[in-house]
């Protein structure tokens, strides 16, 4: 594409001056047009490679036969991989704690951030100390946080239960948290609010500090008080930026998988509980192509789960969209 | 409740509860980095209390030796490993993301629009979910289990170009490089020599934020190194954690470990890595 751009120079012609100068401007324009492309290339080329590449082969492999364990099954199976799908209790399982998660750790994260965000949009003493403060979740590797948080929500010895009992509950029989969807999805649940509720309030702050200042002047005529200015004037404002982290916690949220796979007791088997209680569709995929070897199949559970994300990502700006331009 | 604020927030003093309320966010921020100390410094008994210990203990040494000694861990191999991977990552997205954004911000070249909207796009695309095919293509390179299957995804990044994109557009003035062209400077020259230097705050948020994902990474590793000899930290990690039986006191000394080079960047670069964070959302 970009080498049509320059034109095969002519025989050279004699004189050596001449065919110096002919050089000179094969070269500036060789400078000019063509290497601009060398210096995209790298990232097209990579990231063709490395990203898009195997999410358009995912398509293929998806409609094959595809077997870590027996290699010799190959070919294709047409619609198969999908078909089983809406027969895989696992799959549907899987779907439902993936979104009780999500909403159990998108709703306080983004309510809760915007909150921090509003401290922290103040005149402050240290400033910059706090803004990084609300970070130190974020650098956390969230394989370390979330080998913390297992043992945070041990039956016996976990400091969840302890609190717990300090406000008189489960003193007797301490609570399973891996017992139950309901007790699994809130441990896990607060493990990414924990994580990400910093990293979306430093979104917001920033969103609240390019607000105009006379929109504040205008309504303090109106007499609106700190709580009203929050809720009327600066979320309203930062919407395009709210809309943003939603659709950001959906992409991420759906293909939860850190966290629920190392809350297991043993991390290695990928089931997210005894009964699956908690395994999510991600955490899925891993032990279908990797432990049951089935790549075929997971690939096609990934298609599954791409259509999913775009949906409800689509689904959440619009309502996020709707539920600011009631107000 | 009442007061009447004339003013945006922004130019409010923040009163007592606001600090207290930071104070209590800061607690809950820090609170379980400390208690993760505490374990690993803690024995087993220690640990068996209840209510749960608060204060370190002296086994942080014992605990670390056993760490480090475990067999099929591979646990002082695998912080190699995640720095080598985590340092070639930020070297390579830092490079070739300002050559790409250089381009698209300062040089005119057909399709320029067009091809920065396919960046654009890419931003949005979960490639996580490729990760069955990705794992297939690094099996017919012969990558699997090596340390190429976990760098070579993340050479470049589509909001590193987007990020350089944007800074270089306001960084680097127009007329300079102009001015250069008709210097004689090729564009190479321009880049090292203009486009460089004016980047440098840039390049310490992007770096910073690159480091941190790459160190943090969890699943595609997991999948492709998970059982060879060169897992990176967060794989030796969640081996640390697989079995019948787990020894938190163990599992939690090598988690601190493998926190600590974060939180040391925290500690130097937390100012960059705010504005990388603040400005991503402005766009």
């Amino acid at each position: 594409m970009s080498l049509t751009q320059v034109r095969p120079s002519p025989p050279a012609p004699p004189r050596h001056s001449a065919s110096a100068g002919k050089a000179k401007l094969w070269w500036h324009r060789f400078d000019t047009r063509t290497v601009p492309y060398f210096l995209i290339a790298p990232f097209f080329v990579l990231f063709g490679i490395f990203g898009l590449f195997p999410l358009i082969y995912n398509a293929v492999v998806s409609l094959r036969h595809w077997r870590l364990d027996d290699p010799d099954k190959t070919g294709w199976a047409g619609t198969e991989n999908f078909a089983r799908l809406f027969s895989d209790e696992d799959f549907w399982n899987a779907l439902f704690n993936t979104f009780g998660i999500f909403i159990l750790s998108t709703v306080p994260q983004l309510l809760l951030a915007l909150i921090i965000a509003n401290l922290l949009n103040h005149k402050l003493r240290a400033n910059t100390f706090w803004r990084v403060a609300v970070l130190l979740p974020y650098v956390t590797p969230v394989a370390a946080s979330t080998l913390l948080f297992a043992m945070f929500f041990q039956t016996d010895s976990g400091m969840a239960n302890w609190f717990l009992s300090l406000v008189g509950f489960g003193e007797e029989t301490p609570l399973n948290w891996r017992a139950e969807k309901w007790s699994s999805w809130i441990a896990i649940a607060t493990m990414v609010n924990w994580k990400w509720i910093g990293y979306n309030a430093l979104l917001y702050l920033s969103a609240m500090q390019a607000i105009p200042r006379d929109v504040y002047e205008a309504a303090a005529v109106d007499g609106a008080g700190p709580q009203r200015q929050l809720w009327q004037i600066t979320v309203p404002m930062i919407q395009p930026v709210v809309i943003f982290t939603v659709v950001l916690s959906t992409i991420g949220g759906l293909q939860l998988f850190n966290e629920p796979m190392l809350f297991d007791e043993n991390p290695a088997l990928a089931s997210g509980g005894s009964d699956h209680q908690w395994q999510t569709i991600a955490q899925l995929i891993y032990r279908v192509g990797w432990r049951d070897g089935n790549l075929g199949y997971a690939a096609a559970m990934s298609w599954a789960l791409f259509l999913i994300i775009l949906v409800v990502a689509g689904i959440n700006a619009l309502l996020t969209r709707r539920l600011g331009g009631g107000r | 409740m009442s007061v009447l604020t004339s003013r945006a927030p922004q130019d409010t003093r923040g009163s007592w509860k606001t600090y207290f309320s930071l104070g209590a966010v800061l607690l809950l921020s820090a609170f379980p980095l400390y208690w993760m100390f505490v374990i690993a410094t803690s024995t087993d008994e220690a640990l068996g209390k209840y209510p749960p210990v608060l204060i370190p203990g002296d086994q942080f040494m014992v605990n670390l030796r056993e760490v480090f000694t475990l067999q099929n861990v591979y646990f002082a191999a695998s912080l190699i490993n995640s720095v080598i991977v985590a340092a070639v990552v930020t070297a390579s997205t830092l490079f070739f993301c300002s050559l790409a954004g250089f381009a698209f911000a300062k040089l005119r070249f057909k399709g320029r629009n067009p091809l920065m909207f396919v960046v654009i796009l890419t931003l949005t695309v979960p490639n996580q979910l490729g990760v069955v095919a990705l794992y297939i293509l690094m099996g017919k390179l012969q990558w699997n289990g090596t340390l190429l299957a976990v760098i070579a995804p993340g050479l470049v990044s589509a909001f590193g170009v987007f990020y350089m994109r944007q800074f270089i557009d306001h960084a680097v003035p127009g007329e300079l490089v102009e001015a250069s062209r008709i210097d004689g400077a090729s564009t190479m020259r321009i880049y090292w020599s203009i486009v460089l230097p004016a980047i440098r705050p840039a390049l310490a948020v992007l770096g910073l934020l690159t480091f941190v994902a790459t160190w943090n990474e969890f699943q595609w590793p997991l999948i492709t190194l998970g059982g060879t000899e060169y897992p990176t930290s967060m794989v030796a990690l969640s081996d640390l954690a697989s079995g019948n039986f787990v020894i938190f006191r163990r599992v939690l000394a090598g988690a601190f470990v493998a926190t600590v080079p974060l939180l040391l960047l925290l500690l130097i670069g937390g100012r960059q890595i705010v504005r990388g964070i603040m400005e991503g959302a402005v766009k």
